[in-house]
């Protein structure tokens, strides 16, 4: 439901070009020419196209994978510990059980660490696949 | 009665209708009702979606389990709040993208089957009626503890208040209602557990598990409802049993609760299994809740959907610390309520039991269940106009152009049938069933999600007989537990918390059925991956 796309007209260079201003004309064409073969692979599905969009989705799914690793490494692995290792759920840490201290109150501010480093890097990545669309060609 | 407690809630009411009819000035067009015009700023959605999120499972639900299970229960709490975690990494920003609104929705754009929307669209009646009833039957609850009252009145009136909220202001009113109402619940337990830890520190901080045994902090009297043995004893119906300050509690037959060193340190008679299998239901079954999905279309981007989810992770994390100690503290003030094993009451009653029946225990007492009305109202209200959205534009057939008219339609028929249920079915399990909800939709809709964002060989075939096998067989052990007598030995976990064999099997199915019909591969994938992946900036 509901596509909120608009589709931007790619401006074709020379087209409508005025006399007065051609050469201003020329070298944005040519400055721009890159971004715009880039952005028309992505939205014709070119090869090139089609491996641009993978790395950048290979990038985000190891990223969100990574991270979920480290909790599931993390939270995952507590009850496993507690089991095979009863002593560690007896220590206690000013004056409170362990397993307590860990899952009431550590686990939050761990879980919301997570979340803020993900939505840094994934930005981050997301920056970088704009970068490598508008990189003019060298 | 407390009398605080009437004025507090006919404010909740009122303040809940009053920006419900205040939203209505805004609310002109039908996509104004479904979503809110996407003029809704991150702070607002957030605290929104966390509004919804936490319902009558996290408000009165976790502290009972708390106060009758001990540590082993911390994983809900956990679960609930590391849910929104899997749904950040991987659904919210390409969801947001998708343009879907529902979860049906989402089925059309990646994957252009109207069989598996239609299907979807049945996964989302029931996970919202699953979720829907325990509500309701909160609120009945509630309304039994606080003013013995009946219990088929209290899930009435929530049932009325939200069914006209919801046709009469839609998305709209609904994303302020639920942002007033995320502040309220974390008032309604925050400002009363400052007062509760003051009193245990002037109480000479009492053990919550003492040397000798969990003991009653006043004289207490029960009354014994139904036959039992108490501390192997045999009692019947209609008799009362007093005990003095210090005098340990007893363990009653019936009610199943762990006592000592076993409710402090985990373990005890809960298997890994079962542990396992509630982390996996929460931790991926939030987002296959429609109602919290509903709320990503309202924000402008995929970028802003993502910072959204970690504001919610961040107000959400926040409200989870409280209802531990609530639970912690009840096992010194309440433990009476492990014999009657109404401990899902134990929020409602800590304030006037710790604190005494002056005017502070009982404006405390009128402030959280004040708190548990709104947990009420808000869940019901959000997951209302979830199934609202999905009768009105996949039962109705209403599309884009259908009328606000059909929407109040939609919303009256969506919400006839949970309220009816929630008269009829009184002897459901309010925080289990909820729990069951979060595996059905751990099975059916997580599987659908995660590898419709991210793997491009997906089928319609692969994801229909991922979504019947794992979601249907979920489906079925809800039913099972639900409707049916108590089950044995492994069978009984296995059924009971299902997450653990459905997921992986829901998983299993879509990715064969997908390989082994490879030819069904959507033509368009490649745009689609591109609209799910790529930042709207470069939108071509």
């Amino acid at each position: 439901m509901a596509a909120d796309d608009q589709t931007e007209p790619n401006p074709t260079p020379g087209e409508a070009a005025i006399r007065r201003t051609r050469v201003v004309l020329g070298e944005a064409a040519a400055r721009r020419r890159p971004a715009d073969r880039a952005r028309a692979d992505l939205a014709e599905q070119t090869p090139v196209g089609e491996a641009l969009v993978r790395g950048l989705v290979r990038a985000q799914l190891a990223l969100a994978l990574r991270l979920a690793l480290v909790v599931v490494i993390a939270l995952g692995a507590l009850p496993l510990l507690f089991a095979v290792a009863p002593g560690v759920a007896g220590v206690k840490v000013f004056g409170i059980f362990l397993p307590w201290v860990l899952l009431g109150v550590l686990s939050f501010p761990f879980l919301i660490g997570v979340g803020w480093a993900y939505v840094r890097w994934a930005e981050r990545n997301e920056q970088d696949f704009i970068a490598l669309i508008r990189r003019p060609e060298q | 009665m407390n009398p605080y407690l009437v004025p507090g809630l006919i404010a909740v009411v009122l303040v809940t209708v009053g920006i419900g009819v205040y939203g209505l000035r805004f609310a002109r067009t039908t996509s104004d009702f479904l979503v809110a015009s996407r003029s809704v700023s991150p702070a607002w959605n957030a605290a929104a979606i966390s509004g919804e999120y936490l319902s009558a499972a996290s408000f009165l639900g976790i502290a009972g389990l708390v106060l009758r299970y001990g540590v082993d229960v911390l994983w809900y709490p956990v679960g609930f709040a590391a849910g929104y975690l899997a749904l950040l990494l991987f659904v919210a920003a390409p969801l947001r993208r998708s343009g879907a609104f529902t979860l049906p929705d989402f089925c059309q754009v990646r994957l252009g089957s109207p069989l598996l929307r239609r299907l979807a669209s049945v996964f989302v009646v029931f996970i919202c009626c699953l979720y829907l009833v325990p509500q309701l039957q909160g609120a009945g609850l509630t309304f039994t503890t606080v003013t013995g009252g009946s219990y088929a009145w209290g899930a009435l009136l929530v049932g009325v208040i939200v069914t006209a909220n919801v046709a009469l202001g839609g998305m709209r009113a609904i994303t302020f209602v639920q942002a007033f109402q995320y502040w309220l619940k974390l008032t309604a337990l925050a400002v009363p557990v400052i007062f509760l830890a003051l009193q245990w520190q002037s109480d000479g901080r009492p053990p919550v598990a003492p040397e000798v045994g969990t003991s009653f902090s006043v004289a207490t009297t029960v009354v014994i409802e139904q036959d039992a043995t108490v501390d192997g004893v045999p009692v019947e119906k209609g008799q009362q049993l007093s005990f003095a300050a210090g005098d340990p509690v007893p363990r009653v037959s019936a009610v199943d609760a762990r006592f000592d060193a076993d409710w402090l340190l985990p373990g005890g008679d809960g298997t890994l299994f079962a542990t396992y299998s509630l982390i996996l239901a929460t931790f991926l079954g939030t987002m296959g809740l429609p109602h919290v999905l509903v709320r990503f279309y309202t924000n402008p981007d995929g970028a802003s959907a993502r910072r959204t989810t970690l504001v919610v992770l961040g107000l959400v994390g926040t409200f989870y610390l409280l209802p531990t100690l609530y639970g912690v503290l009840g096992r010194i003030y309440t433990p009476q309520l492990l014999m009657t094993g109404r401990t899902d009451a134990v929020v409602l009653l800590l304030p006037e039991a710790a604190l005494g029946g002056g005017h502070l225990g009982r404006l405390l007492g009128a402030l959280v269940t004040a708190g548990a009305l709104a947990a009420f109202l808000s869940t019901s209200s959000g997951l209302l106009t979830s199934v609202a959205g999905v009768v009105f534009t996949d039962v109705l057939h209403a599309g884009r152009t259908g009328s606000v008219r059909d929407f109040r339609l939609a919303t009256v028929l969506a919400a006839a049938v949970p309220v009816l249920l929630s008269l009829y079915v009184s002897s459901m399990d309010v925080s289990r069933v909820v729990g069951l909800a979060f595996a059905v939709a751990a099975s059916s809709f997580c599987p659908l999600l995660v590898l419709g964002i991210w793997w491009r060989r997906l089928t319609d075939v692969g994801a229909i007989a991922g979504v019947l096998a794992g979601g249907g067989a979920s489906m079925a052990a809800v039913l099972r537990t639900v409707l049916g007598p108590p089950l044995d030995g492994w069978l009984a976990d296995a059924v009971g918390q299902p997450a653990a064999w459905t997921v992986p099997l829901a998983f299993l199915v879509m990715v064969v059925g997908s390989l082994l019909t490879s030819r069904r591969v959507p033509p368009d994938v490649g745009a689609t991956m591109l609209r799910l992946h790529a930042p709207e900036s470069l939108r071509v």
